[in-house]
């Protein structure tokens, strides 16, 4: 709940900073008769700056140097499925079908995955949970793996009914659910939609999905246009992913370190 | 709850005592309320949810179970400090003499750790984050056990590949050395697991682990195999054969026993070539009369073609005539073992002679004559 917030304000809907709302240190907004006179507390300017740094700096995790067009195509990421498999929703991302094998625009993946990227790193940047799912078989093992590597979660099996919709029964009370969720293929084994593009967007999670020609693009909030279904694309991927998170987990690490040295005096948030 | 129930006995023992079936405790309520609206009569009962109990409270009654034991050791004059369990199961068998059949229905003091069932603690640290990185599958520690099992797989097959490069690959594969041994069943790897683990997961995990298994390189993962395997006890297949000795006279003997009903019975076998019978010092044909109890004993004797060649001396008690013969043909055929070869052995045994007979006299049932005879049966 303390990171929802933090990512709300994090993705461009700025929470208002001003006497009228105040972030009190659980995370929760609230306006208060005190707030509106007393100046905001020392300890949420210290969190505040260190929030708010990867939003004043263009691209502070470096997301546009992790890969080119030509890696992309390398790893075959431009290549769809056949025309009777397209998605009419998928249209507008492809660049051309060559003997009915539809071929995916790569300017628009590029651009698509650099903002993919951008928003993962922001959400580990302010220690939000992210929530790997895939369902594709030969790829669990992979996935299971990058989650592990960069200590956030996966999900790679059959999916139970309520785990995000459910969740205080399913898992008990207090639980947190993910601030994000990357799709490394949004359909489940019978080719039909993953039912947690549904759950996602009625709980409000924000969803990060590569979309193969025949997916359906329009419950995913960063879709990813590009090929799912071979090896090599998905271990780009995964190395893309897990880069991204380390390196604004490390970058986190650093600024919390900054700020514990430059003030000793105040409290760490 | 449980402290509820045991402060009937608290005051001795500083609520300790703990009766067996502590899962629904009987709340002793020492005053009722006399009067008082419906509203507070009234319980709002909500679903019942499975107990869950709190790691303070599982420490709590650790602290009090030992505090109770020490008060146990000085009440019984005994050393406080060496004080073991089979000590306080006889304590309090003596201090609580219970008339009940059921053993577990009897007043019990045993460590929480046993009563109480093994729980997951809270799954997540106090940002919220989960400990597991698949904590949001619902069944963390089964997929987690899944996944690293696969990774064995993999990891065996690329030692295979690297081994195949080299030209090293093994002609004759190098089996792991399973034993007498079974995989765990669905309840044992339940309680490994500490998580409930429906039947179609269970029998992919045996699946994939039979795939590991008929890998040709599967000796590298023998300790993970081997610790989801239960050994299996060593089930003695063959008989113990009753030692040859030998008599003052240069005579070879052995002796056997023999059970059937509630006859015991035992013979020495002589290897004179008289053929006589003795039993309780009687001959054979005063003391068992029918002809059906004569060739019960004869029979071991005639299988094995050594009718004239034995001397036997049998004793018996207990039991009518037929029980009787039964134990001695038995005691007879396991004292002539020493006397014969491994394959005649065998051949007595697939004959049901070595066989002890387990047929005992079935208990009569109320509501019935007997056993199985019901009573008459009126219309009306």
């Amino acid at each position: 709940m303390a990171t929802r917030a933090l990512t709300k304000g994090l993705l461009g809907l700025r929470h208002v900073r001003g006497p009228t709302v105040k972030v009190s240190n659980s995370g929760r907004q609230f306006a208060t008769a005190s707030s509106i006179i007393s100046p905001e507390p020392q300890t949420c300017s210290v969190r505040d700056k260190m929030l708010d740094l990867p939003l004043e700096k263009q691209d502070l995790f470096r997301v546009s140097e992790l890969f080119t067009v030509k890696d992309l195509f390398d790893a075959r990421v431009h290549l769809g499925h056949k025309k009777g498999c397209r998605h009419r929703l998928m249209e507008p991302y492809l660049y051309d079908s060559s003997l009915d094998y539809d071929i995916i625009d790569l300017d628009k993946t590029a651009e698509d995955l650099r903002r993919a990227l951008d928003v993962t790193a922001h959400t580990a940047y302010g220690g939000g949970i992210i929530l790997f799912i895939s369902r594709r078989r030969q790829f669990c093992h992979l996935v299971e793996n990058t989650a592990k590597q960069c200590g956030e979660y996966a999900h790679t099996r059959y999916w139970q009914g309520g785990l995000f919709t459910n969740a205080h029964i399913q898992y008990g009370h207090g639980v947190r659910l993910p601030d994000l969720v990357v799709f490394l293929s949004t359909l489940n084994n019978v080719f039909q939609q993953h039912v947690a593009i549904r759950d996602a967007r009625k709980m409000n999670i924000p969803t990060v999905g590569v979309v193969d020609s025949n997916c359906n693009p329009s419950l995913i909030t960063y879709p990813v246009p590009g090929n799912d279904d071979t090896p090599v694309a998905m271990e780009l991927y995964c190395r893309l992913f897990k880069t991204v998170i380390n390196r604004a987990k490390n970058k986190r690490k650093q600024m919390e370190l900054l700020h514990s040295l430059s003030e000793p005096s105040e409290p760490s948030s | 709850m449980a402290a509820n129930c045991a402060r009937v006995v608290g005051s001795l023992f500083g609520k300790s005592v703990n009766f067996a079936s502590s899962t629904r405790p009987v709340t002793l309520q020492f005053c009722r309320q006399i009067c008082g609206t419906p509203a507070l009569r009234r319980k709002n009962l909500g679903p019942t949810v499975p107990e869950t109990f709190t790691a303070e409270f599982i420490q709590k009654q650790v602290e009090e179970f030992e505090i109770g034991k020490r008060h146990l050791a000085n009440m019984m004059g005994e050393d406080p400090e060496n004080f073991t369990q089979e000590d306080i199961d006889r304590s309090i068998a003596y201090l609580f003499p219970s008339g009940l059949f059921e053993k577990r229905a009897r007043p019990l003091m045993k460590h929480p750790v046993e009563i109480f069932p093994k729980q997951r603690a809270v799954q997540w640290g106090p940002d919220g984050r989960p400990f597991h990185f698949l904590f949001y599958t619902g069944k963390q520690a089964y997929y987690s056990l899944m996944h690293d099992l696969y990774g064995r797989v993999l990891k065996v097959e690329k030692h295979q590949d690297q081994l195949r490069a080299k030209g090293l690959f093994p002609t004759e594969p190098k089996q792991i050395a399973l034993g007498p041994s079974r995989w765990l069943t669905k309840e044992e790897m339940e309680a490994l697991l500490v998580e409930p683990i429906s039947r179609q997961d269970y029998e992919h995990f045996i699946q994939l682990m039979e795939r590991l298994l008929a890998m040709p390189c599967c000796s590298l993962e023998q300790q993970f195999v081997m610790s989801h395997r239960q050994q299996l006890e060593a089930q003695s297949m063959h008989q113990v054969v009753p030692p040859l000795q030998k008599d003052d006279a240069g005579v070879d003997f052995s002796t056997a026993e023999g059970r059937r009903k509630s006859s015991r019975g035992s013979v020495v076998v002589r290897d004179c070539g008289a053929g006589r019978l003795t039993v309780n010092g009687q001959d054979h044909l005063h003391y068992f009369p029918v002809l059906q109890d004569r060739e019960q004993l004869m029979f071991p004797l005639q299988f094995c073609g050594l009718l004239g060649r034995f001397d036997l001396d049998c004793s018996v008690s207990g039991g009518g005539r037929s029980s009787q013969a039964g134990a001695l043909r038995l005691a007879i055929s396991r004292a002539l073992l020493s006397f014969l070869s491994q394959s005649e052995g065998e051949a007595m045994r697939q004959a049901g002679l070595l066989t002890p007979d387990p047929r005992v006299r079935e208990r009569k049932k109320p509501g019935q004559e007997g056993a199985r005879r019901k009573f008459t049966w009126k219309k009306r």
